[in-house]
């Protein structure tokens, strides 16, 4: 799960590191009474699971009671790279002297946890050239270890205990809540040499849901994405209109990738998932059915584990129950392919032979 | 390193035991019956609380791998065990003395799969996923639960991140002529017990050879790494490369756990710069992947 800044410096705080005064909130009238608790001046800022707000003008500095009511809603009803904002955050300005970058990351290659600093933050850390890189293990991170980074990126005397400390803090936070991500980028040095985040971002493990109900509170689902959890399989809900169903994830972003290709666009990306059933399937057509934007649904399937009887048999009776009334293109491959063309030769499904061309005729058919 | 393919194919005329674990769950009484099917030799099952049954009428149930060890000699197992349920099934295993372990569940927390990969080293065993679809050599073993039909024995080995994309990779080499010596589901998990460079190191040197097909997707290093290792060794055989997820979008996760772009970490452009520093050729569609095949065949 992608923890918005206000979400991880929650988190940040229970694991006592420093963060700035700031209050969340989802409307003006919430907004108004945490402006008086902040004081002016401070930030507001779009809580979006995104980087790159700041270009996009997500933050933004507030002096006075006239310039909150014109930027609060300002912000609030921004979408940046295509993500609304979720929440806003005000909060108070900090002086400081320096901004910093400090992350940890699960390193997939390495099969260990991995710690980026650099000297230079506040901006992405792509960008930034003197990145100081240390694989740590699958625990948390020694004092020597800390001490030795702080001193790598080239801190003073005097910050490097503070350093040492916010480290050693953010990686108990990340091994314990099984993140794959944490990061403070600024983390700032104020004038007496100690830090502070001044922002937050966190990536967890999804599979690890079950062992932290404490996060429960902090998932950010859409109703569509909870049902089609609840039903076993994925959905990344896209600003197209062709709905894209296959089973398997490489197939199903195989399909995605092709579709994009030919001048088509997508409007979800669903896969059934390995234990797909008729009804599970037949749920995943009533959800794209109430998809605003779909023009056409696409489906690609490779029977295997999942027949693809089972997902004609779903159709169906999406036909039969007037669920599906949008045209459908299809290409049926694998476990009882044959039995499954036979079946849909007679609904509105057309199937084709090759992924190829049932993309093609759904490009087609939305452009028409 | 232990041979793969000696691991697999037993010695002599003696098929290679293989023990079940959670093999009397739906999906693993299924997929252990399609594995009899094709001909591998399931000589045992471990569902705890099951101990004394019998699966199919013919293979004994166990209480724990090491009963079953005991009484079979086996040192493969192929686990269908709830994701929840997987470090303690993992142990049990490789404690045993498992030497070959084929994670097939999904959704296993990360920092679970890291502690199994720790216990594997130790005791000097290989685990092939989580959210694997297995490991097969075409028309001899199948330890897994990919469908029978896309694969033919022949030379090309095809190693996989994603499932379905094996099969209708595998699909489109068998109809071009083009069989494989060993078909590998690496996984969709952000953690792989063999890393797709572990699996080239498995099936490189094998004597008859003729090229890899690797297919990625995003998330990850695995293929910049993966390419970076054959500049490293100067490999020549052919290789050529797939990338699912092109036009996925950023810091979403498509399905697999794994397959998730953050920043310019485990996007596509980047794995494709890397192949091609490496000389590898990237299908866009996977039609093409027995196409560029062919053409690298030629030119060597």
């Amino acid at each position: 799960m992608r923890l918005l800044e206000y979400q991880a410096k929650e988190l940040f705080k229970e694991y006592d590191i420093r963060i700035p005064d700031s209050i969340a909130s989802k409307d003006i009238e919430s907004g108004r009474k945490d402006a008086e608790k902040i004081g002016y001046p401070f930030v507001i800022k779009a809580q979006v699971p995104v980087g790159g707000r700041g270009k996009a003008g997500g933050i933004q500095k507030c002096h006075n009671e006239d310039e909150f009511e014109l930027k609060y809603p300002q912000v609030l009803n921004m979408t940046i790279k295509g993500e609304k904002t979720r929440a806003i955050l005000l909060e108070k300005m900090s002086e400081y002297e320096k901004e910093i970058y400090l992350s940890l990351f699960l390193n997939r290659s390495k099969r260990c946890y991995t710690i980026i600093s650099s000297a230079e933050g506040g901006v992405e850390i792509e960008s930034v050239k003197n990145q100081t890189i240390r694989e740590v293990g699958l625990g948390e991170v020694t004092k020597k270890v800390a001490e030795e980074v702080a001193k790598e990126i080239g801190l003073k005397e005097n910050s490097i205990p503070h350093f040492v400390d916010i480290l050693q803090k953010l990686s108990k936070l990340t091994v314990e809540k099984e993140a794959e991500l944490t990061e403070i980028n600024p983390l700032v040095i104020l004038k007496d040499g100690s830090m502070m985040a001044l922002d937050g971002k966190m990536m967890t493990d999804d599979n690890s849901n079950f062992r932290h109900k404490e996060l429960a509170k902090y998932q950010e689902k859409t109703e569509l994405e909870k049902k089609a959890e609840e039903s076993g399989f994925s959905l990344v809900e896209l600003d197209g209109n062709v709905a894209v169903i296959g089973n398997g994830a490489g197939l199903v972003m195989s399909t995605l990738d092709m579709l994009t290709d030919n001048g088509g666009k997508a409007a979800c990306f669903l896969d059934v998932g390995g234990t797909a059933t008729t009804e599970s399937v037949y749920e995943a057509l009533t959800l794209i059915s109430k998809m605003k934007n779909v023009k056409a649904v696409l489906v690609n399937l490779y029977g295997g584990i999942v027949k693809t009887s089972i997902v004609a048999s779903a159709f169906l009776k999406a036909y039969d129950d007037k669920i599906i009334v949008l045209p459908v293109f299809a290409r049926l491959m694998g476990a009882e392919s044959e039995k499954s063309k036979e079946m849909l030769k007679d609904s509105e499904t057309k199937l084709s032979p090759s992924i190829e061309e049932a993309i093609n005729n759904v490009v087609m058919e939305v452009n028409k | 390193m232990t041979d793969i393919f000696e691991l697999l194919k037993g010695k002599g005329s003696e098929k290679q035991p293989v023990i079940v674990q959670g093999i009397t769950g739906k999906f693993g009484t299924r997929h252990t019956k399609l594995m009899m099917e094709y001909g591998t030799n399931i000589v045992a099952g471990v569902t705890p609380g099951k101990g004394g049954q019998k699966f199919d009428n013919s293979v004994p149930i166990y209480e724990t791998v090491k009963e079953a060890i005991d009484a079979t000699g086996a040192k493969i197992s192929i686990m269908f065990v709830p994701a929840k349920f997987f470090l303690g099934a993992a142990k049990d295993a490789l404690e045993a003395g498992i030497k070959l372990l084929i994670a097939i569940p999904e959704h296993v927390p990360v920092q679970d799969a890291m502690k199994t990969i720790e216990l594997a080293k130790q005791k000097g065993a290989i685990m092939i996923g989580p959210n694997t679809p297995g490991v097969m050599i075409p028309d001899l073993i199948k330890i897994g639960i990919m469908p029978a039909s896309p694969f033919k024995f022949g030379n090309v080995a095809v190693l996989s991140k994603s499932g379905t994309l094996l099969y209708e990779i595998s699909n489109n080499l068998s109809t071009s002529g083009f069989g494989q010596c060993i078909t590998l589901g690496i996984g969709g998990d952000p953690i792989n017990g063999t890393r797709l460079i572990d699996a080239f190191d498995m099936v490189k040197d094998y004597p008859n050879l003729d090229g890899i097909v690797v297919v990625g997707e995003i998330g990850g290093d695995a293929e910049e790494v993966f390419a970076q290792k054959i500049i490293d060794e100067n490999f020549k055989k052919p290789i050529v490369a797939y990338v699912a997820g092109r036009k996925a979008p950023k810091e979403k996760r498509m399905g697999h756990a794994g397959a998730i772009v953050m920043g310019n970490y485990g996007s596509a452009e980047s794995k494709i710069a890397m192949f091609s520093k490496a000389n590898i050729p990237v299908a866009k569609r996977p039609v093409e992947v027995p196409i560029l095949l062919a053409g690298k065949m030629e030119k060597k």
